[in-house]
């Protein structure tokens, strides 16, 4: 322990830190909270004088909005849609790239590019792929262009062009465009972290197991998958986490619409819906829908440990 | 099944293209191993005998030469059918598997007729596990396994496809010292249980003696030489050899022959008959010395450690060419360290005379 009379340094040399993480973290989450449950509250209004009740009425609201249960599903749905594909096709590369030898560092270096760009830029460039028209937008009366590399690609196959994020686009085709961009832009991180854990498996067990004749399936699901265990809960857990919190990579195919021209929000998520609450000075509502998600990934992620308990070795 | 090793050679390639020079790990290695029988590889870090192991394993390709498995030319034949079992020297064991599906993991990967049923593999696992005497830790993971139980868990699961050959790195050193010397005698019994030709690698010359039915000395890459370890510790081939085996290792001096009488300082101390005059690198094991009042050999002693059955007497000798010259005796010997001089004899049988440059050993030329 530290002597107490030199403890009040130990407390200067924190303070600094206290300060901040005390009025841009802990504040805000204890200001979250009571905004929640204050019927009504509005900065603008409280700022005027204005007193609130304490009550459920924000939560009651909030949940009551059609676009928060469409909100909710999309969330949810490109969760349980880009979570486990990003991880599994994380995983096959990570063992591909560590198992080759020739240009390994250097492909390692392009399979992160993605990683050190910016996901409005990555998404600009996926929707200019994903278009169909010229323009970014469209209308009903546009003449349609194939524009797109995506529909190029189908029609040189001869298939028909698929109106994939424009005007009359399907709620289907929007949900595929961003679950293809979503665990485009999620892989670089997990390859990243399972390709460490890669590497820091004992080659011995792959000798021992060579030794004793086991086929490359088998190694895989016997040996790597369990070795690798705690990297791919890692990646799990928190592709969970970052898929509750899903916002800017709708921004960046939709742009603010969250969604085609006709149809604007359709694919608003969680954080969408809190943004677009705070924009209308309705903290309180804000907040319930803050602390909804928050229960949420909670949730996800307790469940997704106790998983991880029973399923990740030693 | 035997092992024949014909011409076997290892060469690493340099890392550093420009500059390095390529490494020879195994020098045109040429050994038959006899059926059924216990041999040890032993030589400092470096010489190449664990090369020579996963060479016979499989898990590395030789440069150059063949290997035999009696008469099966298994040279360009890949690990896995080559028949053996290995154990490395971490053990390498599946830390997520328990020590029962450790041991059924060879098992699990037989495929087309060798396919085996639950129950058989079962079974298999089982003998194997009491061979070792592991049948109550089945159930446990790696992870709770004191160092000597998971070698045994090593030794089970390289058995438990019935080997050929069985292959051990350095299988005890990553023991404590009361462990290994149990476990180097569980080895020897479970090798003499299954009767299957066994090749372990080691650096403990100790450990390759006291179980080996043969040892082979290697430095370099180069065999020095093969025998009974007894053999080969009364009749070390060369310097190397005799400095090599024995603990506490052997006394060096330089001397001289001259008119078929060693001497070593200005003292003759042995009659050497056929050995031509020359100058000598001389080797006295400690226990070739004998305390004599009258003896001819003469060192200044520091001090007396007792060892119990054994006293170790300490001294210098200004011929010597180690820094002190150590001689283990009986304690009925009383040796008066007050005195300021010990005298001895040697016993012929002890002594050994090598080239002064080439250090290889000299034998009196039969008249």
């Amino acid at each position: 322990m530290v002597d107490s009379k030199q403890q009040w340094k130990a407390w200067l040399y924190l303070a600094p830190a206290i300060v901040l993480l005390l009025v841009f973290t802990v504040w805000p989450i204890i200001n979250t909270v009571r905004m929640a449950f204050l019927e009504n509250y509005s900065g603008l209004k409280a700022a005027g004088g204005a007193t609130f009740q304490f009550g459920l009425g924000n939560f009651e609201k909030v949940i009551g909005y059609r676009r928060f249960v469409s909100c909710l599903k999309n969330t949810v749905l490109l969760c349980l849609l880009t979570v486990p594909i990003s991880t599994i096709l994380a995983l096959l590369i990570a063992v591909a790239l560590n198992s080759i030898k020739v240009c390994q560092k250097a492909l390692q270096t392009i399979f992160f590019l993605p990683y050190v760009t910016n996901s409005i830029a990555i998404g600009m460039v996926f929707a200019a792929m994903f278009n169909i028209v010229g323009s970014f937008y469209g209308t009903q009366n546009e003449i349609i262009v194939t524009a797109g590399i995506i529909n190029n690609v189908i029609q040189f196959f001869g298939g028909e062009p698929i109106n994939w994020i424009n005007y009359g686009s399907t709620y289907e085709a929007n949900m595929l465009v961003m679950t293809v961009y979503i665990v485009w832009n999620a892989l670089p991180f997990k390859i990243l972290v399972l390709l460490g854990g890669l590497q820091s498996i004992n080659k011995q067990y792959y000798d021992a197991a060579k030794v004793d004749g086991t086929s490359r399936r088998r190694i895989f699901t016997r040996i790597t998958v369990p070795l690798l265990s705690p990297m791919i809960a890692y990646v799990v857990i928190t592709g969970f986490i970052g898929g509750f919190k899903e916002y800017t990579s709708i921004v960046g195919i939709f742009g603010e619409k969250m969604g085609p021209p006709d149809d604007a929000g359709r694919l608003n998520t969680m954080v969408g819906f809190i943004y677009d609450a705070l924009s209308t000075n309705s903290q309180g509502r804000a907040s319930a829908a803050a602390l909804i998600l928050f229960g949420i990934i909670l949730v996800v992620t307790m469940i997704n440990m106790q998983v991880s308990k029973k399923r990740v070795h030693y | 099944m035997k092992i024949v090793l014909e011409n076997l050679t290892k060469i690493f390639p340099s890392r550093d293209k420009k500059a390095g020079k390529e490494v020879v790990a195994v020098n045109n290695f040429n050994f038959t191993i006899p059926d059924g029988k216990l041999i040890g590889l032993l030589g400092p870090s470096g010489c190449g005998k664990s090369t020579t192991l996963y060479m016979i394993s499989g898990l590395q390709k030789p440069t150059g030469g063949k290997i035999f498995f009696g008469e099966d030319d298994v040279t360009e034949l890949s690990t896995e059918n080559r028949g053996i079992g290995l154990v490395f020297q971490n053990y390498a064991l599946y830390p997520h598997l328990t020590v029962k599906q450790n041991i059924l993991f060879p098992l699990q990967n037989l495929k087309g007729a060798d396919k085996m049923s639950k129950e058989a593999m079962l079974e298999r696992a089982y003998e194997a596990a009491r061979l070792v005497q592991i049948e109550e830790l089945m159930d446990r993971k790696p992870s709770e396994l004191s160092g000597g139980q998971q070698q045994r868990v090593a030794i089970a699961r390289a058995l438990v496809k019935m080997p050929r050959v069985l292959l051990l790195d350095e299988p005890l050193s990553n023991l404590d010292a009361r462990l290994r010397l149990q476990t180097r005698e569980e080895i020897r019994r479970i090798q003499k249980e299954t009767g299957i030709t066994t090749v372990f690698v080691t650096h403990d010359q100790e450990e390759a003696m006291s179980i080996s039915d043969m040892i082979v000395v290697m430095k370099l890459g180069v065999v020095q030489q093969i025998g009974q370890p007894q053999d080969v510790y009364d009749s070390p081939a060369n310097l190397f050899v005799a400095k090599f085996l024995g603990t506490p290792p052997i006394n060096v001096f330089s001397g001289r022959v001259k008119g078929e009488k060693l001497f070593i300082g200005e003292e003759a101390v042995l009659d050497v008959k056929g050995v031509k005059d020359q100058d000598v690198t001389v080797g006295v094991r400690p226990e070739g010395f004998v305390p004599d009042e009258n003896g001819p050999l003469h060192t200044i002693p520091s001090n007396v450690e007792v060892m119990g059955r054994d006293v170790s007497v300490v001294s210098t000798h200004e011929a010597s060419l180690n820094p002190q010259v150590r001689s283990i005796i009986n304690s009925d010997h009383k040796v008066d360290v007050s005195a300021g001089v010990v005298r001895w004899t040697l016993k012929p049988h002890k002594v050994f005379l090598f080239n002064k440059d080439t250090e290889e050993r000299i034998l009196p030329e039969e008249a």
